[in-house]
Formats: C-alpha cells, structure tokens, sequence
C-alpha cells in the first residue's frame, strides 16, 4: 500500500498543491489589489468618485463571485486553453483559479482599506498629499495588517479551491484525494492527503497572522 | 490686508432627508496674527466652516480668500500646494497609526519632495519644539492623548505654515494636558506668527488662548468680535449661554496674586448644601478666630439636581487654629475635605 510509488506521488501532490494555491494567490493580488483599490477610490465615499467605474467593477466581482467555483473551473474551459494551451494539469488550473481569485481578493481589499480611519485620510488631504500618495503611503500602510490577515483567508480559500480543481484533473492533494478516496476507495489515502491539507492550511495561517501581529505597530 | 478673509459662505450637504444647510452666509476676516475662535454647540457648523478655510470642504456659495486670493480660483494641483502652507490638526489627532512619530513628522516634508536625510532632520527640529524628541521612534499607540496632540502640532508645522487650523484639538484632552497644548499654541503663534483658527465647544478654551472670536449658531454668526468684549458684554442669546455654561472652571487657577502671608497653607474644599447656604459661614468663621482665610475657588453646581456650594480655602500658612476651625465648619453643617493636589 504505502510503496515508494505511492509516498512520491503525495510528496509531488504537495508540491503542485502549493504550486498552485502560491501563484494562483500570487497572481489573484497581482489583479485583485489595484480592482480593490479602484473599487474603495471610486465608491461614493471614496478618493475620486466614479459611479460608472464603480458600477462597472462592482457588477464584475458579484458576478463572478456568484458563480460556484466548481462550475467556473468547468465554464471556462475554453479561456484556460487559450491562456494556458490545455484544460487540465496544474498550470492551466491556476488559470480558472486566478479568475476566481481576484473578485475575492478586491473585495478583501476593498472592506480592508475601508476600515483606514477617515480622519487619518483627511490629515493626509489637509497636507496637501494627492490621491496616489494617500492610497500607497496612508491607505495601504495603515490597513497594512488587515490586508494580510485577508490575505491568509485568500490564501486558506486558493488552498480549497485547488482541492475542487482535482475533480477536473488538476493535479495536486486533491486530485490525489478523489481518484484514490473515491474512484479507487482507498480511504486510507484519502485521510492522508486529508491531514497535510490540514497542516497546510494551519501552516498558512499561523505564518499569516504572525506576519500581521510583528507588522502591527498599534499596540 | 486681512490673512484669512471668509465671505458670504454657504455650506449646503445633501442627505437622505433632504438638504442640510451647515452654514448660512457666514463672513469672517482673520488678521495675521490673530487667534482666532470659531465657538459654538455641536452641529452649528463649525468643523464645516474651518474644513472650508482649506477646501476640505467645498462651499456651495461664497468664497474663502486666503491673503487675497480666493481658494476656489485654485486648480486641484495649486490647491494642493496652498494646503502646504495651512496646518491642520484635530480632536482625534489623526496620526498615522503604523508610523513612527518620527515618520509622521516627515510625512509632510516627503510631500514637498524633501529627500529622507533632510526631513529627519527637520522632523528633530520640530519634536524638539513640542518637547517630544526623545519619543521620536516611538509609535502613536505608545503616547498618551497629549503627546500624540503635539506630534500632530510637529507634523502640522512641518511646512512652516502662516496658518493654523484647529478642529476641537483640545476637547479629547483632560483639562491639565488642555492647558498644556494651549500653552504650546500661544508659544508657537507668539514665535512663528503664525495665525491660529480655534475650533471649540469649550467657553475656558476661547478665554485662555483666543483674542477673537466668533460664535456660531445654526449655521449664522451670532456674534463676533473681541473675545473681552464679548465675554462682557454678549450680545446674542447663544453667547449668554456659552458663557453662563462655562461656570468658572478655570482650565488654570492663578493664585499667584494671593498676598505671600496666606500662601502655601493648609488648603481644604468645602460644600455647600441648600441648609447651609443661607448663613455666611465664612465670614463668621474669620470674625470667630480673627485670622483670615484665602477662597482660592467658588462655583456652583448641578449635582444630581440639587445646587451644590464648592469652595476651596486655604488657612493662613502656619496657623495653629486649623483644626479647630474645620471643626467650626463641620459644626455648621458643612463638608469638609482636604485638598492636596490643588496647584496652578
């Protein structure tokens, strides 16, 4: 049961996994944080106002956000084959997984930079500071821990999803887990990639919040 | 040529019920130099009137001139560069939380494209003005509320701004730490004439610090003008208010006036109630035991709604009829306590 074979396939699973939960992470900021900045600077209450951009945006994150992700995976099929040249294996699911990430990831954004205290904005205006320096020297500085305790949510939510990805032929521990736990009914196996899915996730969130807690400088 | 010039100003906001009218055709003129108060209850529109002196708000009619030039003839960029030259600090101070009071220093200075080496230096300089130096790499959730107040005063002055607004800088305070950031104002406008705008609900706050003031009331200018005219003769019924509600709690009490013979005495506060009230206590109390006595502080006030008498005395110092004469109160039916921590 436990055979070289089978112990280099988990230890691969592993691999692909953070492969995929890192860059499709990665990648979901690289596009989720400037649409959540956007969103908290074009709102009504925002820096610089604007209804249609804000709309616009806004319809963009709940429409994807509505659709389940399994299903998204399944939709666009044929945008991961153009992207990424094939619809299964590890690197083509971080396409469909970036997709999703991104509406998630600007809304993060978008609720974190909300809660920067409206006082330390004006300050900032009262010092004659433009909007692209209150947003990348007051905004994202101050809401700097919760923008990273948000990003241990994303982080932990990728780690779920690249899971649902094996259903589909994605690779990694979840992929693992359904071939094994249910087409082969090898439980055993199942629980394996189970527990170091586990360990993962808490290795992700411990890491996160003691970034968060080291970089928080109000207490 | 007045510094700050404020004409026929209106502020109407847009709410769910409907239009707020936050002030109505308010003129003001502030002269270089001046300290200026803007006083009124909350919601009159003061914090709207001194966010229109920097354009934070924009007025929906009027016009702001600051030394002649109007505010609304300004592109977004020049407007930007004009806020440079007017500090602002607030209630809430505002610092930036997850700076040092150093960085929060410099935060202006990076504005005006001043390289790190120079603003630091210029930061220390400032600190050293408010006396925070050696809290420079300290972080705002370290300080209590006055030290964070003067790393706002730092920050604002960073510029060197001609003017300085302040939007209720001192009503987060307790009224020691008051007094002590209001001291640091008058100090910074007497060395840098740099003219003041005080926004506050607090009648003491005007007395002590302002030479002008305007009293605000539902959007309008109640009444204005020299803060010692106004405080003896106010026109207007808000300004009677203002000044009855201030019930002569001095932020400070100067007793240095006091003839050296009763100086440094024994001091103690005594009450009032309704019974006793009537007879003069103290005057028979000096007539029984012949020596004086100083009131250092006499006020009344609303305790649970009964009008209580407050007084603080101090005996003659080195007098040997101390106790006996405490005993003459209590025998009066007044409360008596002691008083230790009554300084000026």
């Amino acid at each position: 049961m436990w055979s070289e074979q089978v112990i280099n396939m988990i230890v691969k699973g592993i691999g692909e996994t953070l492969y995929m939960t890192l860059a499709s992470t990665f990648l979901g900021y690289l596009f989720g944080l400037p649409m959540g900045i956007l969103l908290t600077v074009t709102d009504k209450d925002g820096l610089k106002p604007n209804a249609p951009i804000y709309k616009i945006l806004d319809v963009i994150a709940n429409i994807v956000r509505s659709v389940p992700f399994l299903i998204l995976l399944i939709m666009i099929i044929p945008f991961t084959r153009i992207v990424a040249g094939k619809s299964y294996g590890s690197t083509a699911t971080i396409v469909p997984l970036t997709v999703a990430a991104i509406p998630f990831i600007a809304r993060m954004v978008e609720s974190s930079l909300k809660e920067v205290d409206p006082g330390v904005i004006e300050a900032a205006r009262s010092m004659g500071a433009g909007t692209l320096r209150i947003v990348f020297k007051v905004m994202l500085v101050e809401a700097r821990t919760s923008l990273i305790v948000n990003g241990t949510i994303a982080l932990g939510t990728i780690l779920g999803y690249t899971a649902m990805s094996g259903a589909v032929g994605g690779g990694g521990l979840g992929d693992i887990a359904v071939r094994y736990g249910y087409h082969r009914w090898q439980t055993d196996i199942m629980i394996v990639t189970v527990i170091l899915l586990i360990i993962l996730f808490q290795l992700f969130q411990t890491i996160g919040m003691a970034i968060a807690n080291r970089l928080d400088k109000r207490k | 040529m007045s510094e700050i010039v404020v004409e026929n100003l209106s502020k109407t906001f847009l709410s769910k019920d409907g239009t707020v009218e936050a002030l109505k055709n308010v003129s003001l003129q502030i002269e270089s130099g001046d300290i200026y108060g803007i006083i009124g209850m909350s919601g009159a529109g003061k914090s709207t009137l001194v966010r229109c002196m920097n354009f934070l708000e924009v007025p929906s009619e009027g016009r702001v001139l600051i030394n002649g030039k109007s505010l609304g003839d300004y592109s977004e960029k020049e407007l930007r560069k004009q806020r440079e030259s007017i500090g602002m600090i607030f209630q809430h101070f505002n610092l930036l939380m997850q700076k040092s009071v150093l960085e929060n220093v410099c935060f202006p200075l990076y504005i005006q494209g001043k390289k790190k080496n120079a603003a630091h230096a210029r930061a220390l300089e400032l600190l050293e003005i408010v006396g925070l130096s050696e809290k420079q790499n300290a972080y705002p959730a370290q300080l209590s509320g006055g030290q964070k107040q003067r790393v706002a005063i730092a920050r604002a002055l960073a510029c060197d701004p001609k003017i300085l607004l302040c939007d209720e800088a001192t009503s987060a305070l307790d009224p020691q730490t008051t007094v002590s950031i209001l001291e640091l104002l008058k100090d910074i406008n007497r060395r840098f004439r740099i003219t003041i705008v005080v926004i506050t609900h607090q009648m003491s706050v005007v007395r002590e610090i302002c030479n002008r003031v305007a009293i605000l009331k539902d959007g309008v200018v109640a009444d204005e003008g020299l803060v010692s005219d106004i405080f003896t003769n106010p026109k207007s019924a808000v300004a009677r208010e203002l000044i009855l509600g201030d019930s002569g709690n001095d932020l400070r009490i100067k007793s240095s006036n006091t003839p050296e013979e009763i100086q440094s005495g024994e001091k103690i506060r005594i009450v009032f109630s309704e019974n006793s009230a009537f007879e003069p206590v103290i005057a028979n109390l000096v007539l029984t035991f012949g020596e004086p006595v100083n009131i250092l502080r006499a006020d009344t006030k609303n305790v649970g709604g009964v009008a209580k008498g407050e007084m603080i005395l101090e005996f003659l110092k080195g007098s040997t009829q101390t106790a006996e004469m405490k005993q003459y109160l209590l025998d009066h039916g007044l409360a008596v306590g002691e008083v230790t921590d009554y300084v000026e």
